[in-house]
């Protein structure tokens, strides 16, 4: 941010010029615009990305109100790392992640907006009443009687409020090594080398008969998405295994829009390479995703986890 | 420009804030909606700094901000436990108050 | 009620009541063997102790030492004796202070034992008889693999009957009372794998219990009353109770005492009660835990004296069991049932004596210690019978014994004539003074005393005959044969006293002038006069031995019992009813009680509380569903909780 940018806010924060004005409409629209997208997006990452919006408006209302540090440190502090930080966690628990927006508790939602817009309604009339007719003073003096915002407030932060800011900083240590606590996973059993755990595997290839080779390739078929579709073992029986454990099911139901097509893609596949001319085998078992004894399994599961969602009362 | 127009969009957005929390199931978003509601106090501090024309309300906001920043942090970590072993970032997860 | 007393001199200007003797002597200023009263109690205890704790280890020697302790109690007991004659009469109250035991607030109970004239009579008759009775068992119980337990529990007995005679309050006395209690249930039951002994133990346990509770409550009585339980304090403060208090006491102990001895209306107990062992049933179900109701009638002597009504209720109680006891032991052929019908009989006549006053407790107590003797003498010449007919104690099945028990014989037939008033033995003395005073104080009394007398001698006479006389009714293979000398010796010792015990009592002891301090002593006139009474009584009682005689002894006894007979044998054969009665009066509507209770306590009490107890859980129920553990709701409650807060505040700015 230039001097002339703060020269400028500085004399908007004085006077209350038309140009505050204009900064506050535009910039506190968009903040109450980014505010309800926060509340109305389904998808959690446009939630992050409205509240940043929200936050880098406001960042420059605290800029008009003559406090430019503190716009800075929003700027950096609220919506680069904090943010970020959400961004981050969205990222690990899933960025697909979607609310379902059906309001599950009766009458939550009723109640909430009757209430908040009371308590709105109540905040702005009181609010609006009391301050009705003040005139603002301006931070101005008090920032030339320091010489400069980021002075006056390090003066006030190291002198009156210094004891609060040592009360503050241990609290962020601690935050910090709580975080780390939090976020730490105990190992429990004693880390394994590459010759153990082939001798586990084999262990359990013998007892269970568990296949101890790395799982099949996915399966690449013209028609449909290749990493979703089940590959074909050499005895030509498609395979679950192909398909990475977090897909099995969601991406099925994706690409289920066209079960037909790709039940045949399957179908062909495991003719051409049996060489037969004949229709897929009994021996085969069933080969659609939607069959499948084990994707149907990860469907319910979904579907579950998804009637879990919807129906938290029951 | 009446100072008071802060405050009432700081009054505003607080409520926003609130009603996220109050609808939201998604414990990230509910958590943002926090976020939210620290800003528009922020905001009110920040004019009300102005109003008087003295530098205390910006250091309390400044304060408010490190409080909030240490509150992510640990509350984010606390979200990372919790879906480690639930699977799920939902507040209403049945009986997580409950038994 | 005042009585011209002998016992005057005791206490100067006494204004003729009985003076409770409060001058009591301490044990430690009497010296002598005094000080060693608790041995009376203690040695029993050690047997009982020693081998009850000592289990299996004992079995060997075990009844030994059992037998040898309560003859230690009676050497002791003699000493005491000895030294008591030799005292002056003001000197022979003495008391043992042990310690302290139950005290709260004005409430205090010492452990502290009393011996004076009448306890030291109950302690010879116990550890005397008992001591017997322990030797007689060794033999008795020769082939029991219990035999060590049995003697365990005699011991126990015989302590808590020496206890519940020589303690100092009613308190200790009630221990005693639950003492003999436990022991008579245990030793009842002894041979517990037969259903009938379990059975008959819990009757007599669940009927004393009824008995007990009248000695509870007699003790609260006097506790408000008087403020204190010992019985000196008691028969001091008597004279100057109410009416009522007296006799809600004196009818409360009767209530104890009738159910102790086996009176109407609690008698049932004692004929079943023969399920135990012949010994018990000779030292507890006949000479001595049975009379503790006496003991305890004429120990308050002080309260009856003073409450006419429970006195004459104590005379129609004797008499009725008197009557009904005699009755009922001239039906049964079970020798052992037919002996304890006596039993009840003669301890309605203790009971008619008491029930005279100051006439008769002496006579009661004389009686009673008659009847401890040739009562004793009886029951164990009757399990001497009973040993030698393999267990065999229908007497239908007996039969000429004459000729191979020729001592039982001698000693039942001492017994015989203990009991059946022939001069000069044993009742002829106690009986004959019993009826004199009862003829002089109470004219129904002594016809029904004379009658009694008269059924006595005919149902002695009848089991008489109808063992050991007569031709043989034996069951095949059953070879009668005398029992050892271990037995049979006991027998004839208390053969003597049945005999010549009466004689020795009145004339040579003196027993009214050794007991008149303690019960005081009132001479009647008899309605009658003297010689021609007595030989009143002496006629009705040949008239019975002469009727049972020709009925049992020169006539065949058939072995399966005559069905024509009268509505009174028929009666008499079923107990007189009693357990019908019980069952019919007290068991069912008992039974209908406890099953309305039961109903009642289902509908109305349970479905009272269950109704409440399901509003409270639809109330917690309501309640619950704001508490659904879902984090928004409780957040939109602190919305609301803060609009409230908000409002509050504006409106109250407001105005």
């Amino acid at each position: 941010m230039t001097p002339v940018v703060m020269a400028a806010a500085e004399t908007a924060a004085a006077t209350g010029s038309t140009g505050e004005q204009v900064t506050f409409w535009i910039c506190g629209t968009l903040a109450v615009v980014g505010a309800l997208g926060l509340i109305l997006s389904r998808k959690t990452v446009h939630s992050a990305l409205f509240v940043a919006l929200t936050m880098i408006n406001l960042a420059v209302l605290f800029v008009t109100n003559g406090a430019p540090f503190l716009g800075l440190v929003q700027v950096i502090v609220y919506t680069g790392a904090v943010m970020m930080l959400f961004l981050f966690v969205l990222m690990l628990v899933g960025v697909d992640t979607s609310d379902s927006l059906v309001e599950t508790l009766k009458g939550q939602r009723i109640a909430a907006l009757l209430l908040i817009l009371g308590f709105g309604l109540m905040l702005v009339l009181v609010l609006g009443s009391a301050l009705n007719g003040i005139t603002a003073v301006g931070v101005a003096g008090a920032d030339e009687a320091a010489g400069g915002n980021v002075e006056g407030l390090a003066r006030l932060m190291f002198t009156t409020y210094l004891l609060p800011l040592e009360v503050v900083a241990s609290l962020l240590i601690t935050a910090a090594l709580g975080a780390l606590v939090l976020a730490h996973r105990e190992r429990w059993a004693p880390r394994q080398d590459q010759a153990q755990m082939l001798k586990q595997r084999m262990a359990r290839y013998k007892e269970t008969g568990e296949h101890p080779g790395p799982l099949p390739n996915p399966g690449v078929l013209a028609t449909s998405n290749a990493i979703g579709t089940p590959a074909l073992l050499p005895d030509g029986s498609p395979t679950d295994l192909s398909i990475p454990a977090p897909l099995r099911g969601s991406v099925h139901s994706r690409i289920a829009g066209r079960p037909d097509e790709i039940e045949a893609d399957v179908a062909e596949v495991a003719q051409i390479a049996s060489g037969q001319e004949t229709t897929r085998p009994e021996a085969l078992g069933p080969v659609t995703g939607h069959e499948d004894p084990a994707t149907e399994q990860a469907d319910e599961q979904a579907d579950q986890h998804a009637d879990d969602q919807d129906g938290g009362k029951a | 420009m009446d100072p008071s127009a802060y405050v009432i969009l700081s009054a505003v957005l607080f409520s926003l804030g609130g009603l996220g929390v109050l609808l939201r199931r998604n414990a990230i978003v509910v958590f943002m909606s926090v976020e939210l509601m620290l800003n528009a106090a922020n905001l009110a501090f920040v004019s009300f700094a102005r109003m008087h024309g003295n530098l205390d309300g910006q250091v309390i906001a400044f304060f408010v901000m490190i409080v909030a920043a240490a509150e992510v942090v640990v509350g984010l970590a606390i979200i990372m436990t919790i879906f480690r072993t639930r699977r799920s970032v939902s507040v209403d997860e049945p009986h997580l108050l409950r038994n | 009620m005042t009585i011209p007393s002998l016992a005057a001199p005791l206490s100067e200007g006494s204004e003729g009541a009985v003076e409770p003797i409060t001058a009591t002597v301490t044990a430690a200023d009497a010296g002598g063997y005094f000080p060693l009263m608790w041995l009376l109690i203690a040695l029993p205890v050690i047997g009982a102790v020693v081998l009850l704790i000592g289990g299996r280890r004992t079995n060997r020697w075990g009844h030994l030492l059992a037998t040898v302790l309560p003859i230690g109690s009676f050497v002791v007991a003699c000493l005491l004796l000895v030294q008591m004659m030799g005292a002056p009469v003001d000197e022979r109250l003495v008391t043992l202070h042990l310690w302290d035991w139950t005290f709260a607030g004005m409430f205090e109970a010492p452990f502290a034992l009393r011996l004076d004239q009448l306890s030291m009579v109950f302690v010879m008759l116990i550890t005397g008889v008992g001591s017997l009775i322990h030797v007689y068992s060794i033999g008795y119980m020769a082939h029991d693999p219990d035999r060590r337990k049995f003697f365990a529990y005699l011991n126990l007995f015989v302590a808590a009957m020496l206890l519940l005679v020589l303690a100092d309050n009613y308190l200790l006395l009630y221990v005693g009372w639950e003492g003999v209690g436990l022991a008579s249930y245990l030793l009842i039951g002894f041979w517990q794998q037969r259903d009938t002994a379990a059975v008959a133990a819990k009757k007599a346990f669940v009927m004393n219990r009824v008995g007990d509770v009248g000695l509870s409550v007699a003790i609260m009585l006097m506790f408000i009353t008087f403020g204190s339980v010992t019985f000196d304090q008691v028969f001091e403060a008597a004279p100057q109770a109410g009416d009522t208090a007296l006799t809600l006491i004196g009818l409360t102990l009767l209530l104890a005492a009738v159910g102790k001895s086996a009176q109407f209306p609690l008698q049932a107990w004692l004929l079943d009660a023969m399920e135990g062992p012949t010994p018990v049933s000779a030292l507890i179900h006949a000479a001595t835990m049975v009379t503790a109701g006496v003991y305890l009638i004429v120990r308050s002597n002080a309260i009856f004296d003073l409450s006419t009504t429970a006195v004459t209720f104590v005379l129609a109680v004797g008499i009725v069991t008197m009557l009904a006891g005699a009755v009922i032991a001239c039906a049964k052929d079970d020798i052992k049932k037919s002996l304890a019908g006596s039993t009840m009989s003669q301890i309605g006549y203790m009971f008619v004596a008491a029930g005279l006053g100051p006439a008769g407790y002496v006579f009661a107590i004389f009686h009673l210690l008659m009847h401890g003797m040739f009562k004793a003498d009886l029951f164990l010449s009757a399990g001497s019978v009973i040993h030698g007919m393999k267990d065999e104690q229908d007497m239908r099945f007996y039969g000429a014994l004459r000729k191979v028990m020729i001592v039982t014989m001698v000693a039942f037939f001492a017994g015989f004539l203990g009991i059946s008033g022939i001069p000069p033995f044993d009742s002829f003395f106690s009986k004959d003074e019993i009826i004199k005073a009862a003829m002089g104080t109470n004219i129904f009394a002594g016809i029904a005393a004379l009658a009694a007398a008269g059924i006595t001698a005919f149902y002695m006479t009848r089991m008489l005959a109808m063992t050991f006389f007569g031709e043989k009714r034996w069951k095949e293979g059953t070879e009668p044969h005398e029992s050892p000398a271990v037995m049979t010796v006991p027998m004839l010792l208390l053969s003597v006293g049945a005999l010549f015990g009466g004689v020795f009592f009145l004339y040579v002891a003196d027993i009214e002038v050794w007991l008149e301090p303690i019960t005081g002593y009132q001479p009647t006139e008899p309605a009658i006069p003297e010689p021609w009474l007595g030989i009143l009584t002496l006629v009705i009682v040949a008239v019975g031995i002469l009727l049972a005689w020709r009925q049992y002894a020169m006539r065949t006894v058939p072995q399966q019992p005559p069905q024509q007979v009268s509505v009174l044998t028929v009666a008499a054969r079923n107990s007189l009813y009693d357990d019908a009665f019980n069952e019919a009066v007290f068991m069912r509507p008992g039974q209908y009680l406890t099953r309305w209770l039961v109903w009642f306590d289902n509908r109305a009490v349970d479905g009272a509380v269950r109704g409440l107890a399901s509003k409270i859980d639809g109330f917690g129920e309501g309640l619950r569903k704001i508490q659904n553990g879902f984090a928004r709701s409780y957040a939109l409650s602190m919305v609301g909780g803060a609009v409230l807060v908000g409002a509050v505040f504006v409106v109250a700015r407001w105005f």
